[in-house]
């Protein structure tokens, strides 16, 4: 064996090894560590009771209310098979809208509301000009983006059975005129 | 074969020479093209409206970031077992502008993060991965520069990066492997184009550009290493630049 094939060897051997733990590794992160868990999730009591966590899916078409001093804001988080109710007080950021991807960080009350702390949207990756989006949706062809993973690509429709007007799509926050919760 | 001639220092120095006024004037034709592409003739966004195109320095550099990451990896290999020169210093040329271009993928990406997520920062899978990419490139140029002699200096640069590589595959599947705030790829070779054309085209010159750039300033860097390591050689001294 010359010095040089020797030394391939060990680098192909190294480089392996390598490999194989850098796979067991991301094996075992991809089934303990999560940025945000889903409604599903939260309802099989997986996240955490007692400390705050993050809290991803969708907001439920025609669940955004607001109360009366303007700030806080009550919708519910949906990814299509369960649904929890949020509410927040606060700025919520410019892509929040029903229908689209949000991760509220905060804890889940006794009552099985999650109070939020902080709500950020989660946009999808599709990326058109208006016309294009209105033209798809005047064609009854809901523009498909995925939220979490695992998500079935159902996702700018309203939920059947809900007589909510469909959400606005285009630029631009849409504040809810749906009368306030609570009252 | 003629292309391993250079592989001797002695041969690239030139060469490299003379390719690096065609990739800088490439880089900057492309660059001046791509930004007027993306920033008067892409049209708006459905959802993010003008916010988006900061998707074309963002998406590149991260790209960039990524790809000579692996770039160095692959020398890395030449260098260890192979054992040429040039390798070692190719990697060492090339490490300043992946650590710019990751750190520009994380600089933009927390400015277009705060007006459409909410946020400039969040600990989910991409961001902290592509952190740690930053933090590999700083180590290794901290490491090659710590080391006296070149020679374990290189060997221990190049088991870095090889070691390091990991990550890039973790940065590149980390937004369909865990559920994160950074959405999924709008390109992708399983999942198509989920972009307008126009965005599309400009975003891909974009990328070139920031290739062409890529190429010129580590061809620049590495004639530079190429003298300082060589400078006891006879044939630097007979270079007329340095006479």
């Amino acid at each position: 064996m010359t010095p040089r094939a020797r030394r391939f060897m060990w680098v192909a051997i190294g480089i392996a090894i390598l490999a194989t733990a850098a796979t067991l590794v991301v094996q075992s992160l991809r089934q303990n560590q999560v940025f945000f868990y889903t409604p599903t999730e939260v309802s099989q009591n997986k996240a955490p009771r007692e400390r705050t966590f993050r809290l991803g899916g969708l907001v439920t078409v025609g669940s955004v209310a607001r109360k009366p001093d303007g700030l806080t804001v009550a919708f519910t988080v949906t990814d299509t098979a369960q649904t929890i109710p949020v509410t927040y007080t606060g700025i919520l950021p410019d892509l929040f809208k029903e229908g689209k991807g949000v991760v509220a960080q905060g804890r889940i009350g006794s009552d099985g509301v999650f109070r939020a702390s902080e709500v950020l949207a989660k946009h999808d990756e599709n990326y058109m000009p208006p016309e294009a989006a209105e033209a798809l949706k005047r064609a009854g062809h809901p523009i498909e983006g995925k939220v979490f993973a695992g998500q079935k690509p159902v996702v700018t429709q309203a939920p059947t059975g809900q007589s909510a007007p469909a959400p606005v799509d285009s630029s631009g926050y849409k504040p809810a005129d749906k009368p306030a919760y609570g009252k | 074969m003629a292309l391993f001639k250079y592989s001797a220092p002695s041969a690239f120095y030139p060469l490299a020479g003379k390719l690096v006024p065609w990739f800088g004037a490439a880089a900057f034709v492309l660059g001046v093209v791509g930004l007027y592409i993306g920033l008067f003739v892409a049209p708006e966004d459905f959802q993010q409206g003008e916010v988006y195109r900061i998707i074309f320095i963002h998406v590149p550099t991260a790209w960039m970031g990524m790809f000579i990451y692996l770039v160095m990896a692959m020398y890395g290999v030449l260098a260890l077992i192979y054992q040429t020169r040039l390798s070692a210093m190719m990697m060492e040329a090339l490490a300043p502008t992946g650590a710019i271009f990751t750190a520009l993928a994380l600089w933009t990406g927390a400015l277009w993060g705060k007006p459409t997520w909410g946020t400039y920062w969040a600990w989910d899978a991409r961001m902290t991965s592509t952190l740690i990419l930053l933090f590999l490139y700083i180590g290794y140029i901290a490491l090659v520069n710590a080391i006296e002699d070149k020679k374990r200096a290189d060997k221990a640069g190049a088991l870095l990066v090889i070691v390091g590589s990991v990550n890039v595959p973790i940065i590149y599947f980390s937004v369909k492997w865990w559920n994160t705030l950074h959405q999924g790829a709008s390109i992708s070779v399983s999942g198509g184009n989920k972009m307008a054309m126009t965005m599309l085209l400009a975003m891909l010159i974009m990328a070139l550009a920031c290739w062409m750039y890529s190429i010129a300033v580590a061809l620049c860097r590495v004639r530079a290493i190429i003298l300082e390591r060589e400078r006891h050689t006879q044939w630097v001294r007979e270079i007329k630049e340095v006479r």
